[in-house]
């Protein structure tokens, strides 16, 4: 009966074991997979060759990337400039300022705005934001807009990555030795001083690492983006024109490309580039954050 | 001079008092957007929404094709949804409860892998939807599947499964000692005292699950190409299923207004069942504190 016991803790113990190591594979696995999807097209041209060049001809065999990186890159800065400054003001009110009744309605709306799936985002955005730039907004600045345009694709990413950018600075704002605060205090600076001089200063590191979590969020949002910025593979040379995005590009072609193999592996790079991209930017932020935790928590 | 010095002073206080003034009011009047964008949402999905909302939308499937056809409802997208949720977060448990008993209760307190690990984790949930989609699409393809229910199941467990070990570890690391102590004291395997933890902490491992039905069911991009679209209900495990997301997302790009609007109902439905799945997830957890050793 013993033994049975412990031959029954022996197997669970090696699953538990090997699911763990299983588990952490699969990083490597995606990488693999999508490096090996993607090797074709990165043997037959150069990859900077890809990066570089804006024809996008599948048919002629022209694959240029860069109007979709140049789109990616606009919506997300469009995203953060928006998003930034009213969530870090969000993020200071409500771990300085507000009192616990505030905290008590606050933090679940945050939490439910952050659990509203991508797709009605879309929606929102196609009801709300994409008539307002075409009939409000963009008759200001130019001629004809769609609406369906750079902008609004960055105004629906903004307000889907505002909660975790305000969740990520509460955290960090909260870890900060009262001590820190209350020395500052102590010496006659005023509560906004501390905020300026000690709250913010200490915790610069930790903001930028929420930004670049941030910006990888944004990076690789799909079907909100793809459902008001156009889909129009051109370079787009202001906000109120259509654009094209990284995500955007796989979700609408990849299914249907299975014939041809250049075209596929070209959608694999992209997915490749994006994996990258964003493993880079959360490892480096991930271990920006978990270190200042530690450093605080000791 | 005394004076001149003291008004001086008094000026810079004021200054200040302002410049705190200015930037707490900022503050408010952010925060206060940020509640208002998030009602405002939800009153233009339930504007747009309500009015085609009724029995038939959730009762029947659509009609003649779900780009054109007029009539019908979108039940095949209603239990579509319910067959890809079930499936994934009974997938993902499988795999994310042992991974997080083991880290928490087999690894050494201060052990490099177990850090490893959790960083690792951390760096998948990081990963968008659509790398998951295009990945679990080529492995598919590997195995010469096509789109299906079961691959659907599959690539959105793979999506979940970081959410669900992240927010299970949250309470796993805050068992108290006793608790692991007291049974391996009285003569328990670890496997006997892990069935007990997992007692202790089942109100938190409900909430991982609302957390994660709640993000499964509101991805579109993984079940973009894993689980296919159709307009009838799956019977069977390799069949194409439709999901609310897609639903939603196809029927928006029909040049009819009835099933523009069925998409608009749609929305308002999957709305609802995340604001629900939402505020069960904070109840639930509330509850985990009060029993709190």
């Amino acid at each position: 009966m013993i033994k049975f016991r412990i031959v029954k803790d022996k197997i669970a113990r090696h699953t538990m074991s090997g699911l763990t190591v299983l588990s952490l594979t699969f990083l490597f696995l995606i990488a693999t997979g999508l490096f090996f999807k993607a090797l074709p097209i990165m043997q037959s041209k150069n990859i900077w060759d890809l990066l570089s060049a804006s024809s996008w001809k599948p048919f002629k065999g022209e694959y240029g990337f860069l109007p979709y990186i140049i789109s990616t890159l606009q919506v997300t800065a469009i995203a953060i400039i928006i998003a930034l400054p009213v969530s870090l003001l969000t993020a200071i009110y409500l771990t300085e300022y507000a009192n616990s009744r505030v905290k008590k309605i606050a933090y679940p709306f945050v939490d439910v705005l952050s659990g509203i799936p991508p797709v009605v985002f879309g929606v929102w955005g196609i009801i709300t934001i994409v008539p307002f730039i075409s009939d409000k907004l963009a008759p200001h600045f130019v001629e004809f807009s769609t609406g369906y345009t750079v902008l609004a694709g960055g105004i629906v990413l903004a307000i889907m990555i505002i909660p975790l950018i305000v969740s990520i600075l509460s955290e960090l704002f909260n870890a900060i030795p009262k001590e820190m605060r209350e020395a500052s205090l102590s010496v006659g600076a005023t509560k906004w001083q501390t905020i300026k001089k000690v709250v913010l200063r200490k915790s610069l590191s930790g903001i930028i690492a929420a930004i670049v979590l941030a910006i990888s969020r944004a990076f690789g949002e799909t079907i909100a983006v793809l459902m008001v910025c156009g889909n129009t593979a051109i370079i787009p040379k202001s906000i109120f024109e259509s654009c094209y995005p990284l995500p955007a590009l796989i979700a609408n072609n990849y299914g249907e490309m299975m014939s041809m193999p250049d075209y596929e592996s070209a959608l694999m790079f992209a997915a490749l580039l994006l994996f990258v991209i964003i493993v880079l930017f959360n490892a480096g932020s991930r271990f920006i954050l978990i270190r200042i935790e530690r450093k605080y928590a000791l | 001079m005394k004076r001149i010095r003291f008004k001086i002073y008094n000026m810079q206080l004021a200054l200040k008092k302002l410049e705190e003034a200015f930037f707490k009011s900022l503050m408010i009047l952010s925060a206060i957007s940020i509640l208002s964008v998030l009602l405002f949402i939800i009153y233009s999905i339930v504007r747009k929404g309500l009015p085609s909302l009724n029995w038939e939308m959730i009762s029947e499937i659509p009609t003649g094709g779900f780009y054109l056809g007029k009539e019908g409802g979108i039940l095949n997208a209603i239990i579509g949804s319910i067959y890809i949720v079930i499936g994934s977060v009974i997938f993902s448990i499988i795999i994310s409860l042992p991974i997080v008993m083991y880290i928490n209760f087999h690894l050494k307190k201060n052990s490099f892998y177990k850090e490893v690990c959790r960083f690792s984790y951390d760096i998948l949930f990081g990963i968008p939807s659509i790398v998951y989609g295009a990945f679990g699409f080529v492995v598919m393809i590997y195995f010469g599947l096509k789109a299906s229910l079961l691959g659907g199941i599959v690539t959105v467990g793979m999506l979940i499964l970081p959410i669900m070990i992240r927010s299970i570890d949250e309470v796993a690391r805050r068992v108290p000692n006793e608790l692991i102590e007291t049974p391996q004291a009285l003569g328990s395997t670890k496997f006997e005292m892990i069935k007990v933890i997992i007692r202790q902490i089942m109100p938190g491992i409900t909430t991982a699950i609302l957390l994660s039905v709640g993000r499964a069911i509101g991805d579109a991009a993984t079940v973009l190409f894993t689980a296919g679209y159709t307009d009838s209900i799956p019977t069977s495990f390799n069949q194409q299923t439709a999901t609310l997301p897609l639903a939603i997302f196809f029927q928006l790009g029909s040049p009819i207004e009835e099933v523009q609007n069925r998409a608009y109902a749609a929305a308002l439905i999957l709305t609802i069942i995340v604001l629900i799945l939402s505020l069960s997830a904070r109840f639930f957890s509330r509850k985990l504190s009060k029993n709190k050793i």
